[in-house]
């Protein structure tokens, strides 16, 4: 695999890797602008221009966008985060040309007033499908509980009333602020070559606006807090927890993938055993979640309401006893080799490396191969996991439960 | 299409091993079918198979429940077991070299299954925590109704298990289920990835070569009819969730790619007529959708949509317009944008191992043979227009099943 990173002069970043030996070619572009940086009168707007690009540009029509991307057979969608808007593409190579126009013109959409209100709606309808789940309820609880007023505890939809309120004029001056070439990164993962890259990002996006956006860092400091939102016609209880963990940057996140993996992955890990292998809860797991400035622990349970309780519990007794005693080796290794496994399938195909690539450099302005991974994965050691624990230790800072109970009284 | 070598070995005992050697690849992917799904269950014991596929990994050989799971893991498997209406399917993947570790365990999982009966009670439960998760999930509790109501039984039956059938299902029932599923003569094992033929053909044959048929040959039931309805259930939920079923074929018939392909029309890209028309022109709903779901026998397209109260009854009613519109007319644009979704999607396919190793399996299960991916490639670019509108006159879209789940219950004219 060859690497390489460029910037254009509007400060656009361009990281392409190559790998010849497999079939389609990955790229994306990843905005560095999500739920936390909108400011409180448009809550959501981030979300819903990600849907409002793939209604076209001057140059193309909504209808224009769906029906070429699938004349090529491009595999494409978007996502928006707290912290991140990010539009992807996999394409066969020979499609790579056209379907990277496409994607860059769109970027720069027209945002017409008849698109902008119908498609409101869709947002309104998708609004009320995660209304219906119960576990995303409870994220968007724990999130705007744990954060309090750090930008971070905005919902990525909005609401009802935000996103109703939002207007198409509010929405272009939100896509002027951010869309700025130095605010993106273009990733390109797969069979193409470093020629074929430059030579689209200098036709199709020399052009973009140039600029950065500083983004708001307030102080912040979680209390603890636990709340209950009674649902009825719920079967479960779904529960949601968050606490400290390093932030982005910090040296300590490998060793915090792993612990999470060792604490809650399926199958065989310290959660698993002693909740789900019994049959006291439906689910149960730990992840580490990286952001810029912050990190978080976010543990999820769901079982039956009168077994809440005692799986509060049990998950605190987890979480104490590898905090004093420590994890074992056999523990250890056996969550390193499935993190490895984990890092090389995902390698194998360009969208997999794309996310990898966008990631690392979004939030560390860093490259890092597959063979990097892996040999911060074989250097790290029990007592990496241990350190951590002193200062990250897996915790329960904040709780909201969504299901039949009231309260956990 | 890049090329590829496919194997196929049946072992004495009968069962089935399928090689696909994947050239730049580390990673190897197995998939392995066992003929114990949700068909062979009696029929007020619905969640016997959801109850075998978790007892079966709690231990086996010389390992217990805790000891298995960490020799799997001391490999560095990445390991997930499932019911399925036909299968027991475990799948999974690890570094090509730790295969000649890692496929013994599953030949202690398949030959000496511990089945104690202190794990029982454990596997129950889970059995019927995962039906009350699904049960907080609308769109997946309006699909399994819907399958359940669109086929003859015991094709329609959920894998996962039915909450009021839990109770008449004892430890001796599920040993007796596994007994008969576990069959060398009805297990099929799908290989793709980092493996060199000759070498992966001993394991196998080392792991899985003496095991001995315990029974005779797996009887499949009768192949599945399917059924048309309308029926409503009221549900207090910010959605009305819409659930609409027609009859389509089965993976084995000759209007497989036919079938495929107008679904794919209907519902494959973002240009696709149900995305287009619900969704971009009117705006009707988030999420709407139309896939193939096959079984021996029978196929039926299963279309979804999510909307709020006030707007399903539009929704229902654009819906059913665009279904039955399809055969008025199919666009040559429209097909060939299918072909080349197709195309793409397929060469994809062969960065994956798990995907394929899934594809092996599951191939063999259907039609005794595996089709390549160029042979698949060679099929849907073969279509024609004509093609699609004789599949249709041969099958045309009617004999509806709709299923609608919300605050209020719609109407529907079929």
């Amino acid at each position: 695999m060859h690497f390489q990173q460029n910037t254009l002069p509007n400060g656009l970043t361009v990281l392409t890797e190559i790998n010849p030996s497999v079939q389609s070619v990955a790229f994306g572009f990843f905005v560095k602008t999500g739920s936390r940086d909108e400011t409180p009168g448009v809550s959501g707007v981030s979300h819903f221009l990600e849907h409002m690009v793939f209604k076209g540009s001057e140059k193309y029509s909504a209808e224009t966008v769906n029906r070429f991307f699938d004349e090529i057979g491009a595999q494409y969608n978007a996502m928006t985060g707290e912290e991140s808007t990010l539009y992807y593409a996999t394409v066969l190579p020979e499609h790579f040309a056209a379907g990277f126009e496409l994607f860059s013109s769109i970027l720069f959409p027209s945002l017409r007033d008849d698109d902008f209100s119908t498609e409101k709606q869709v947002i309104l309808e998708e609004i009320g499908m995660y209304d219906d789940q119960p576990s995303f309820v409870a994220y968007d609880h724990v999130m705007r509980q744990y954060f309090n007023r750090h930008p971070l505890g905005k919902p990525i939809l909005g609401t009802r009333e935000t996103v109703g309120a939002l207007t198409a004029e509010q929405m272009r001056g939100y896509h002027r602020d951010n869309y700025l070439a130095g605010n993106i990164t273009l990733v390109v993962a797969g069979k193409t070559s470093p020629e074929e890259v430059l030579e689209l990002v200098n036709r199709h996006c020399e052009h973009w606006p140039a600029g950065t956006v500083v983004r708001d860092y307030p102080p912040f400091a979680p209390e603890k807090a636990s709340i209950w939102l009674a649902r009825e016609n719920s079967q479960l209880e779904h529960v949601m927890q968050l606490a400290p963990a390093p932030d982005s940057k910090s040296r300590l996140r490998y060793a915090a993938e792993l612990l999470t993996v060792l604490a809650s992955d399926d199958g065989n890990s310290r959660l698993y055993w002693e909740l789900i292998d019994p049959g006291h809860a439906e689910s149960c797991d730990v992840s580490y979640n990286e952001l810029d400035g912050l990190g978080t622990y976010m543990t999820y349970l769901g079982c039956e309401a009168d077994e809440t309780r005692a799986n509060l519990e049990r998950i605190t007794k987890v979480y104490e006893q590898l905090r004093r005693d420590g994890v074992t080796s056999a523990e250890f290794e056996q969550a390193r080799n499935k993190v490895a496994t984990r890092i090389v399938i995902r390698g194998e195909r360009p969208m997999g490396r794309l996310s990898s690539l966008g990631g690392n450099w979004l939030y560390r302005q860093e490259y890092r191969s597959i063979a990097d991974d892996l040999a911060v994965l074989r250097a790290l050691t029990v007592n990496d996991l241990n350190d951590l624990m002193e200062q990250f230790p897996l915790s329960q800072t904040v709780t909201v439960g969504v299901g039949p109970l009231a309260s956990l009284d | 299409m890049p090329s590829s070598t496919i194997e196929t070995c049946t072992l004495s005992n009968g069962m089935t091993v399928l090689f696909e050697p994947m050239p730049d690849v580390e990673s190897v992917a197995w998939t392995l079918m066992i003929p114990a799904g949700a068909v062979f269950e009696r029929p007020d014991q619905s969640g016997t198979a959801a109850a075998s596929a978790d007892w079966l990994l709690r231990g086996a050989g010389p390992y217990g429940n805790r000891e298995l799971s960490a020799a799997f893991d001391d490999w560095g498997s990445q390991r997930h077991e499932t019911a399925t209406p036909t299968h027991i399917v475990m799948q999974g993947a690890a570094l090509g070299g730790h295969l000649d570790k890692i496929l013994p365990l599953y030949g202690y999982t398949l030959r000496e299954p511990l089945l104690h009966d202190d794990e029982f009670e454990a596997v129950m439960i889970g059995v019927e925590q995962n039906l009350l998760g699904l049960e907080d999930d609308p769109r997946q509790k309006l699909m399994t109704e819907l399958v359940r109501a669109s086929y003859t039984d015991p094709w329609g039956r959920p894998a996962d298990g039915t909450l009021d059938n839990l109770m008449n299902i004892d430890s001796d029932d599920v040993r007796a289920f596994l007994g008969n599923g576990l069959n060398p003569s009805g297990a099929i094992l799908g290989l793709a990835g980092n493996l060199e033929i000759a070498a992966a053909r001993d394991l196998v044959e080392s792991v899985f070569g003496s095991w001995t048929p315990a029974v005779p040959a797996v009887v499949w039931p009768k192949p599945s009819g399917s059924r048309s309805s309308v029926a409503s259930v009221e549900l207090e939920t910010a959605q009305t969730q819409i659930g609409v079923s027609f009859p389509s074929v089965a993976y084995s018939d000759a209007d497989y790619y036919a079938a495929w392909a107008i679904v794919d029309i209907l519902s494959g890209g973002m240009s696709s007529r149900l995305f287009h028309e619900i969704r971009e022109r009117r705006g009707l709903c988030y999420s709407v959708s139309a896939s193939l779901h096959t079984a021996p026998g029978a196929g039926r397209v299963l279309c979804y949509a999510g909307t709020t109260a006030e707007r399903a009854q539009e929704t229902l009613d654009v819906l059913l317009a665009e279904l039955r519109n399809v055969a008025a007319e199919i666009r040559p644009d429209e097909l060939a944008r299918t072909k080349a979704r197709a195309k793409s999607a397929l060469i994809m396919a062969q960065e994956s191992t798990g995907s394929r190793a899934g594809s092996l399996a599951r191939d063999w299960f259907h039609l005794g043979r595996v089709t390549t991916l160029e042979e698949v490639r060679q099929k849907v670019e073969n279509l024609t227009v004509r093609d699609l509108a004789q599949y249709l006159e041969r099958h045309p879209v009617d004999q509806f099943t709709i299923l609608t789940m919300g605050p209020a219950p719609l109407l529907a004219d079929v």
